[in-house]
């Protein structure tokens, strides 16, 4: 079960306070009635599902009741950052060790093939 | 057969409390019901927090998890632009907060919420039994309080002394919560 | 060697921590016992020679004990205290002999000592691996009827009970700084190291006590005493200390993301008359910011042919049975090693009064020091040599010796044979928290490398075998300084991994890899012939690993008899994951308390117990219990709604609407807000007035419904569907607070602040009339969608002009608690003027009669206002709402999409089926053309016949056609009409 750092709690909590809501920084477009059909469909159904560092929404949903933004490697589950909705894109902060995940399928099957 | 007439508007409603007649807890955690209280949910602009707390008389939390009580109010901290206001009895919170006369919304909440007070040397691991938070003192000290959950719902936990708590719950989610605290303060007694 | 008391003749005295006098009865298949307080099953079972104790799943070979601990494959047994409190698949080696149980070995029929399923042996060279996948594909209807009933009868473990439990189970969740897994000496050294610095402790041990190893290792001393004593002394010492809490018979299960880890105490299991209070198990769901992996290592079986008889077991198991509870496990043992840790267990047997047939250690020069002490007890070590054989039906009564490399074989009698193959690092919860292994050359084991959590291995499951090392490690891991010294007698060398001697490929012979499955080493070297090169695939293909047991001793060996037909390396053919649970878990311990009235919330309106006292009949709404229809004597349900139907018209009803989602919604720009939730337009609503409003998500497909009412510039009152106001408080603060942050306004969820009656009906205004103070009721005052704060009985409500019947209609909103004062008081009144209650069915009826949607029944997630009838209500004005650019989707636009329209049955009695797919030819070739399907269809009381919805493409063109519903065994002719049914021209609305 995860443990997610709140920017508005200032705290870790579990994930059981905690919806997920899909990949971030995804705005609205502005002039949203003009756009043409190809960039609604980049806008509302195109999504990169992403392995590794991915960008993502969450809501504290239990707790303050406030959206935030998480980079989180989805290979890991790990955490890198936490920051206010409606703040730009975080550049990832450099981490020492360099996780390198047990459960690819690379390292399960070996280099048997 | 009744009459027509004004008489039934002169006949004062009378209150019937979600967890009227409920009882139960264990020697290491006991749980009452609270008494009625009054209650807002209150939301502001960081800017506008000293006026509300000057017209509510309580100094509204700024720092997360946090609770300030005076004048038989107690604000806590829920988000950064939302507070929980409880009174004892009926205390005027709505007119209050518009006496502050800056930006906010104010919505009576009374009867949305009732509350379960847990006491005893048990009362945190009796909440624990379906909350996921860290109910030691030094994570959840006194005073501390936090929207959570407890088991399958949602709950607004407040430290009310270093053995008790006040467990906030929506009306129709409270019979749960007190069964599931009669199971956690059973639990927490052996 | 003496039998103590009736507890057992292998009962040795002077041996073991247990005490004689304290003795509990329990039953193996219906024999009764005598076992001492502390004894295991295993234990007490083995105190009276008894080593039979269980059938192997697939060819019922008679298994025995192997292990005492919670690794053991083979001693499944059923333990029970009565019919409900019964639980098959447990372990004899950890389950506690408490007085009063009675348990039963599993898998075989009609008796453990004669099992008709042994037949499977015989029959074994159709067994072998792979075999079910390819010999019962074919054909596929006797896969149902012939092959999986025989495979489940013959092949399987214990029985599950089939009545409900009576026992109930606990959950907390906790923090601590460190969490220490494991209480042998590096788990308690490392949580003395770590109490000290006053850090929060969490200590657990899934045994009854601490001490791990030292259980059998009677030789270490620490700090002078013997190593048990002193574990049991620094337990004591820990469990007093405010900062640390010990929990023994607890099994750390998972190490999951984040510092989580699941444990399961194990509370009432070894004890006779449990407490009622106490649950039978606590789940526990610690979260830790450091965890301490002290797990230690498990011994290893040799593999060799016919290495599963009863009476052969790991030499620390017999250690544990002799020094622990004092058993020996038989009276002229042999031994079988590749390992030093077997002589020590042979010296203490010894010592014991046992007498050791043979040491057969296959590695040619065991360590002198150990053939000295041998010499010493008059022990004959046989180096260079292994057991090829064993001989014995049920137990066993030989081994087979042969020198390495050839030589002549000979038969030495034995009542038991305690072997090892060395000892593998318990690395399963540091494999759960994703840690990377490397693999040890040297000792042939996998270790901890790279660390994905905040987490250190320490001790025997970190390949630290030197006990001075190993206080080290400990004491660093806790983080603090504990002053400790150990000795050992002696250090332990040695090992293999794979086949031994005499089971190599070139046999046929039956060496277990897995017991638990039946895996033979011959299975695996199949596997890899039948072209599996992955030890992903070799594992499912043989089923190596994937008992209950999870391969805990077999893992290795399969890994190693691989490797070796592959010609590989072993790390190259790789080791399968671990995954939680460590051992299995109850499905008890995993819902807790989430059972009976706490498995789901029951939300009850605060008028629950007077609509219960009126005799209604609830229905689930989400969560909800919603007075459905209220029955009087006599009536079913559509005599009763009916009845219902026919009053709200002719007279009035009352209903309960408090489930009814609430939003307030203030603030000066809360219009603003609205007008890019909702399609309709709200600047021009005046406060006093209220407006039915469409919410659409940004693909223009309707979302929800509901009125909202403007009670100031600044203050909506908005509602949503019961079902819906969570999820549309979900999605309007998404908007608010990610989208539209600049807005100035705010979200409450008031659903529950009030309690909503609703009286519908020509009378509703007389009936509500006297309770209202500070409106004028009449139409020209307080027109149909007018909205005002007021006061009713008293107290402050609101008040809707609003109706969902197509009558004149009202809906007061009283603080809750008062609601049941004030329901009580209209429902007296409207009950004397002729009006009656009515549920959500009869809500449904005369809504529909109206062609008033559904969300979510009438639409679903495909359906646009306009598909719906309620293009009206989506503004043309407004530049922006959630919604506005996916409507103009060429799909969202195009002629003939499916539009909601009325359906007439030809024959007015029969009332359509929900669901029912619409043909425009019944008479087409199938699979037929569908148009759609019906939505709603109800018995309509009002207007004396079938009434119905449905979804039909191009439906508003084809007003006036007749369609078909084709059924299973008829079909019924429609008419395609508009959706208003009950008065077309809506003047009673605005009586
Ligand atoms: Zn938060």
């Amino acid at each position: 079960m995860l443990l997610i750092h709140c920017p508005y709690c200032e705290e870790d909590r579990s994930e059981l306070e905690f919806r997920w809501a899909g990949e971030a920084h995804i705005a609205r477009p502005e002039n949203i009635s003009a756009i043409s059909d190809e960039e609604f469909a980049e806008f509302f159904f195109l999504r990169n599902n992403e392995k590794g560092l991915t960008y993502e929404r969450w809501r504290h949903i239990h707790g303050c009741g406030r959206f935030f933004n998480a980079a989180r490697d989805t290979v890991s589950d790990r955490f890198l950052m936490t920051y206010k909705a409606g703040m730009p894109k975080q550049p990832v902060p450099e981490t020492g060790a360099s996780e390198k995940t047990v459960e690819t399928y690379e390292a399960t099957e070996g280099d048997a093939r | 057969m009744v009459d027509s007439g004004a008489n039934f508007g002169s006949d004062i409603a009378a209150r019937t409390l979600p967890l009227a007649g409920f009882h139960g807890g264990s020697s290491a955690a006991r749980l009452e019901t609270a008494p009625p209280a009054e209650r807002i949910s209150l939301r502001a602009r960081a800017e506008d927090v000293g006026a509300l707390s000057g017209a509510l008389g309580v100094a509204l939390p700024v720092k997360p998890k946090t609770s300030s009580s005076a004048n038989g109010r107690t604000a806590l901290w829920l988000g950064p632009d939302e507070w929980l206001v409880i009174a004892e009895g009926n205390g005027g919170l709505m007119q209050a907060a518009k006496n502050s006369g800056v930006l906010h919304s104010a919505a009576d909440v009374s009867h949305r919420n009732t509350a379960i007070l847990v006491s005893g040397p048990g009362a945190a691991a009796a909440i624990n039994a379906g909350c996921p938070q860290d109910l030691s003192l030094k994570a959840f000290p006194v005073g501390a309080c936090s929207r959570t959950v407890f088991g399958k719902v949602e709950i607004v936990l407040l430290r009310t002394a270093e053995d008790a708590f006040r467990v906030e719950v929506w009306r129709s989610f409270s019979d749960y919560a007190f069964g599931l605290l009669c199971e956690g303060a059973q639990d927490a007694s052996l | 060697m003496s039998a103590s008391s009736n507890s057992g003749a292998f009962r040795i005295k002077g041996a073991g921590r247990l005490t004689p006098a304290r003795t509990a009865r329990f039953t193996f298949d219906g024999k009764s016992f005598t076992a001492l307080e502390g004894d295991t099953v295993a234990s007490a079972l083995l105190a009276h020679g008894v080593h039979l104790l269980g059938r192997s799943f697939k060819y019922h070979r008679p298994r025995g004990i192997l292990s005492a601990g919670p690794e053991e494959p083979n001693a499944l047994i059923d333990v029970s205290r009565d019919a409900a409190r019964r639980q098959p698949n447990v372990r004899a080696t950890v389950q506690e002999v408490f007085d009063g149980a009675k348990i039963v070995s599993q898998n075989r029929w009609p008796s453990l000592k004669f099992d008709v399923g042994a037949i499977n042996n015989l029959f074994s060279p159709f067994f072998a691996a792979g075999f079910y996948y390819k010999t019962f594909m074919w054909p596929r209807e006797a896969w149902v009827k012939v092959y999986e009933p025989f495979i489940r009868r013959a092949a399987g473990l214990g029985v599950a009970p089939t009545e409900e439990d009576p026992d109930h189970y606990a959950n907390r969740y906790a923090h601590c700084d460190v969490l220490i897994a494991g209480a042998g000496v590096a788990g308690l050294t490392a949580a003395l190291s770590a109490a000290a610095t006053g850090a929060s402790v969490f200590l657990v041990d899934e045994q009854p006590e601490v001490g791990g190893a030292l259980h059998y290792d009677a030789a270490t001393m620490i700090d002078g005493q013997n190593g048990y004593d002193w574990a049991q002394a620094s337990a004591a010492k820990l469990k007093a200390m405010p900062n640390v809490t010990v929990l023994t018979r607890t099994t750390v299960f998972g190490y999951y993301n984040h510092g989580f880890l699941g444990l399961v105490e194990r509370v009432t299991d070894h004890v006779a008359k449990p407490d009622k209070s106490s649950p039978r198990e606590r789940l526990w769901q610690v979260r830790a910011k450091k965890v301490v992996l002290a797990t230690g290592s498990i011994e290893r079986h040799m593999v060799f042919a016919n290495n599963d008889r009863p009476g052969i077991m790991l030499a620390s198991a017999a250690r544990t049975f002799l020094n622990h509870h004092g058993v020996a496990v038989g009276r002229n043992v042999g031994v079988y090693t590749a390992h030093d840790s077997a002589y020590e267990a042979a010296f203490d047997l010894r010592r014991a009064g046992v007498s050791i047939a043979a040491i057969v250690d296959n590695r040619a020069d065991p360590s002198e020091a150990l053939l000295a002490e041998a010499r010493a007890l008059g022990i004959s070590v046989l180096s260079g040599h292994s057991v090829t054989d064993t001989g014995g039906r049920l137990r066993i009564s030989s081994m087979t010796v042969a020198r390495n490399g050839g030589g002549n074989a000979r038969r030495i009698a034995v009542d038991a044979l305690i072997i090892s193959a060395g000892w593998t690092p318990s690395v399963h919860l540091f494999s759960q928290s994703r840690g990377k292994l490397r693999f040890d050359d040297v000792n042939q084991r996998f270790l901890p490398d790279i660390y994905a959590q905040d987490c250190v291995s320490i001790g025997g499951c970190n390949g630290t075998d030197d006990l001075a090392e190993l206080i080290d490690e400990a004491i660093a891991a806790g983080g603090g300084s504990v002053a400790l010294s150990g000795e050992n007698r002696f250090e332990w060398t040695g090992g293999m991994i794979g086949a031994a001697e005499g089971a190599g490929p070139d046999t046929t012979v039956k060496a277990f890899v897995d017991f638990q499955h039946d895996v033979t080493a011959k299975d695996i070297r199949l596997a890899v012939r039948e072209g599996m090169h992955s030890i992903e695939h070799i594992k499912r293909f043989t089923t190596n690993g994937m008992a209950s047991d999870q391969g805990k001793l077999s893992n290795m060996h399969g890994l190693a008899i691989a490797a070796e037909m592959l010609d590989r390396p072993i790390p190259k053919v790789g080791l399968t994951t671990f995954r939680a649970p460590y051992t299995p878990v109850t499905y008890g311990t995993l819902v807790g308390h989430s059972r009976g009235e706490l498995f789901d919330p029951a939300r009850k309106t605060p008028m629950h117990v007077l609509e219960t006292a009126e005799g209604a009949e609830f229905e689930d709404v989400g969560n909800w219990k919603r007075a459905w229809y209220y029955p009087k004597r006599g009536e079913d349900m559509l005599a009763a709604v009916n009845r219902e139907c026919r009053t709200v018209r002719e007279v009035a009803g009352v209903f309960n609407g408090s489930t009814l989602g609430k939003i307030e919604v203030v603030g000066p720009d809360a219009a603003q807000f609205l007008n890019l939730l909702y399609t309709n337009a709200w600047d021009s609503l005046k406060p006093g007035k209220s407006r039915y409003g469409i919410m659409t998500r940004e693909d223009g497909f309707v979302y929800d419904d509901g009125v909202v009412g403007r009670l100031a510039e600044d203050r909506f009152h908005v509602t949503t569907t019961t079902g819906g106001a969570p999820r549309v408080l979900h999605h309007m603060e998404d908007y608010l607070q990610t989208e539209f942050p600049h807005l100035r306004v705010w979200l409450t969820s008031t659903t529950e602040q009030w309690a909503v009656i609703a009286v519908q009906g020509p009378k509703a205004r007389e009936i509500i009339q006297p309770f209202v103070e500070g409106v004028d009721l009449s139409n020209e005052a307080f027109p149909h969608m007018s909205v005002s704060e007021c006061s009713v009985m008293g107290v402050p409500a609101r008040l809707f002009r609003v109706s969902f019947t197509g009558e004149l209609g009202f809906e007061l909103n009283v603080p809750a608690d008062y609601g049941p004062a004030v329901w009580k008081a209209i429902w007296e009144r409207a009950e004397s003027m002729g009006a009656c209650l009515y549920g959500t069915e009869t809500m449904h009826v005369l809504r529909a009669e109206k062609g008033y949607i559904i969300v979510g029944q009438d639409t679903d997630g495909t359906v646009t206002p306009d598909d719906a009838g309620l293009g009206w209500a989506v503004s043309s004005k407004k530049l922006d709402f959630v919604g506005i650019r996916g409507l103009k989707r060429p799909d969202l636009v195009r002629e003939n999409r499916k539009q909601l329209v009325g359906l007439l049955t030809k024959d007015p009695a029969l009332v359509l089926e929900e669901g029912g797919q619409i043909v425009a030819d019944p008479n087409q070739a199938k699979p037929m053309t569908m148009l759609g399907h019906v939505t709603s269809a109800y018995w309509s009381e009002n207007c004396g016949r079938s009434i119905a919805l449905a979804l039909v493409a191009g439906g508003r063109s084809r007003i006036g056609e007749t369609l078909y519903v084709p059924l299973k065994d008829r079909t019924i002719e429609v008419e395609v009409t508009d959706m208003v049914f009950f008065d077309k021209q809506g003047g009673r609305i605005h009586g």
